[in-house]
């Protein structure tokens, strides 16, 4: 990434995202917004899918947003901004876009990423639309009231995946995602978590730069309160945890080249991790877990480990 | 002012509607295949790739994202055209509703094709049929030149109402046959069409919320004004069709009637196929000793509710011959619907019948629309008439 903030006063300090937005206190992805907002600057146009941050943004006759915004459904955020590019750029070829060099941002949860939007995703992505698709990442259908997503990980507790004497939890492993966006050769692609700022900030500016050369994504880790069920004030200290154990490893992939960023850089010897127990012990939605199924857990983030070891020597 | 010299090219129904979407400077089209509706997009490629439209065409993943794509550019402000069939239209049904609801001045071409299953390519109105109620303005044409002047309307009206609007035709029957068209001038086109000012399109210098969460204190008033609006694209449709006609010197009203003025039994249908043999059929009776008459309406949403009671004012008896069917209904057909609906609510009684036909596009003969004049002379069906099926 370029490295457009150094410190944390260099950040940005207008605010773009309105406060009385109805966001549960301690919502991971609030503090995205907040910092997503301020980074990509007035002059954009944001599409946000159906979800939590949808409808506790937008409660007619108030919003929370600033720039300009439309949702229109739940699996089609990347086809939205799809169309809002294209407009933009055919009006600024015929001289009646007045807006200068406007971006254009989608955000949408796991729901609307992993599973019914992935389609509208992969054909922004294989198109080269010049969008930044932003994805906030709480492992379930929140807003619907806490059901398993294609991004909700082996064993976790959700309401259509609840612990009982046959089942512990979710069946399947989490998906994928960025594996899936990088197949699409996508200049930028990068992973990042509310709780280090500095480097999201730096990923959000450099994803925007390069929309320039086709689409790019982000793929933001936002812990939830009542899906996960810990208390409001561990939000942060959840998502730290989550990149120290290794859980969420902070990367990037930019032009082909992976490239692991502090403090995941060290994490490739397994004994700079911390234990994975002390991300699951923090979250009611693990509380059921055997040592057993905690040490499954490991082994296939192990695996995932070798996998993005090798992914950096490409 | 009329133009002076005539563009008369052979094209069929679906490259007529290319030719007009062109002719309307559109800035933004986003497609998908679907038969019978390809041809639309490949020929609007063409054009795209000559440099005769400066427009953006996104080669969408589906039809869902193609409608989704149209509505995100039109609310940036940009002049948008889609066109899909059949599944597509289906599958396009969820943002049908939001692209009304949002007030986007989408035009849409629709070459009408059976819904599966079984799957068939070929034409009736079941696509469009399911999407009549979805707050969109629906013109069904029956020429090929009127495809082309409808979809030049369709601006205009769309971008006065603040409606999308939607052009069907029969798929095949019409998409795929070759007619003379008459081609307007394009600059007069553009003048027909100036860019209207919209206050409200994402735009930073002007940033606006649109597509928000209503809760049960505001979504009724949302959805009584889209109601209201669409009731009053009525007028504008009459205005624009009234104007275009004196600057092109083609007009079609919003129901169009063929020796209706002594007919004693009338069939009221849409679309090409239909009304073309409705009119020779009627021209049959007629020798025959008859006073046979065809309504063709052409405005489908909203419905011409007086010009109906006015066309049908004069007969004894009349059919509504229907090329969908609406699974378990009081009666299948949907116009039947509509206008049994119509004459209710004026206190019209008098027979008519319902006749559902050229389903899956099964051939609907000139000698099956006569039977339907002796039928209503003779003994007017009390049931639903499934005609040209084997039983």
């Amino acid at each position: 990434m370029k490295v457009y903030y150094k410190t944390l006063k260099d950040l940005p300090r207008e605010e773009l995202f309105a406060p009385g937005h109805r966001m549960c206190a301690g919502c991971g992805a609030a503090i995205a917004m907040r910092w997503i907002t301020k980074t990509i600057g007035p002059n954009a146009v944001i599409a946000n899918a159906t979800g939590c941050v949808e409808v506790t943004t937008t409660p007619y006759p108030e919003t929370a947003w600033m720039h300009p915004y439309i949702h229109v459904a739940f699996e089609n955020s990347a086809a939205v901004a799809s169309g809002v590019e294209a407009a933009i750029k055919t009006l600024k070829k015929k001289g009646r876009w007045d807006a200068g060099d406007t971006k254009v941002v989608v955000i949408a949860g796991d729901g609307g990423t992993y599973d019914i939007g992935l389609q509208s995703l992969s054909g922004m992505l294989e198109r080269r639309h010049g969008i930044l698709y932003i994805l906030y990442d709480n492992e379930a259908y929140m807003n619907t009231g806490i059901q398993r997503s294609g991004s909700t990980p082996k064993y976790a507790w959700t309401t259509t995946t609840p612990v009982g004497t046959a089942l512990r939890g979710k069946v399947q492993w989490k998906k994928d995602i960025m594996g899936i966006v990088m197949a699409h050769r996508v200049p930028y692609a990068a992973t990042a978590s509310v709780a280090y700022i500095l480097d999201m900030v730096n990923k959000i500016k450099t994803a925007l730069d390069y929309t320039e050369e086709g689409p790019t994504f982000l793929h933001i880790f936002a812990p939830c309160v009542p899906g996960w069920r810990y208390p409001e004030n561990k939000t942060v200290e959840i998502a730290r945890l989550a990149v120290e154990t290794g859980y969420f490893p902070l990367y990037e992939w930019d032009h082909g080249k992976l490239k692991l960023n502090p403090p995941s850089n060290n994490h490739l010897d397994k004994s700079k991790r911390k234990p994975l127990k002390e991300y699951l012990k923090l979250q009611g939605r693990f509380a059921h877990l055997t040592e057993q199924e905690i040490a499954e857990i490991e082994k296939e983030l192990d695996a995932y480990w070798e996998y993005l070891g090798k992914l950096t020597q490409l | 002012m009329m133009q002076k010299t005539k563009l008369v090219e052979a094209l069929t129904g679906n490259y007529a509607a290319a030719y007009a979407v062109k002719a309307s400077d559109v800035d933004v089209i986003a497609v998908y295949p679907i038969t019978p509706q390809t041809t639309i997009v490949e020929k609007l490629s063409e054009f795209v790739a000559n440099g005769e439209l400066n427009a953006e065409l996104i080669h969408v993943e589906s039809e869902h994202s193609a409608l989704s794509a149209v509505v995100g550019a039109s609310a940036a402000g940009a002049r948008v055209f889609t066109a899909t069939s059949s599944q597509g239209l289906e599958l396009a049904h969820e943002i049908l509703h939001i692209a009304s609801a949002m007030r986007l001045p989408i035009v849409m071409a629709v070459p009408a094709r059976a819904l599966s299953a079984p799957i068939s390519i070929h034409n009736d109105y079941g696509d469009v049929m399911n999407a009549k109620d979805t707050g969109w303005i629906i013109y069904i044409a029956a020429s090929a030149q009127e495809v082309y002047d409808t979809i030049i309307q369709a601006y205009r009206v769309a971008e006065t109402a603040n409606l999308p609007a939607m052009v069907a035709y029969d798929g095949f029957l019409m998409s795929h046959t070759v007619e003379p068209v008459e081609l307007n001038d394009e600059e007069e086109v553009r003048k027909f069409l100036p860019r209207p000012l919209r206050p409200y399109t994402l735009n930073p210098k002007r940033p606006v919320t649109m597509g928000p969460l209503a809760s049960p204190d505001w979504y009724y008033e949302f959805k009584y004004q889209q109601a209201t609006a669409l009731r009053e694209a009525y007028k504008v449709v009459k205005e624009v069709d009234a104007l275009y006609g004196e600057k092109f010197g083609r007009s079609y009203g919003v129901v169009e009637t063929y020796r209706m003025e002594d007919a004693d039994y009338a069939i009221v249908t849409y679309g090409g196929a239909a009304y073309g043999n409705a009119k020779a059929a009627a021209d049959m009776a007629r020798e025959r000793g008859i006073a046979a008459g065809v309504v063709r309406i052409r405005l489908y949403r909203p419905f011409p509710t007086m010009d109906v009671l006015r066309a049908l004012e004069g007969v004894k008896a009349f059919a509504v011959l229907d090329r969908a069917i609406m699974f378990g209904s009081p009666a299948e057909g949907p116009l039947y619907k509509d206008i049994a609906t119509v004459m209710f609510m004026h206190g019209v009684d008098k027979p008519a019948v319902n006749i559902i036909h050229g389903i899956g596009q099964r051939t609907m003969y000139v000698e099956d629309m006569y039977k339907i004049y002796t039928m209503l002379k003779e003994r007017p069906s009390k049931e639903v008439v499934f005609m040209g099926v084997r039983i």
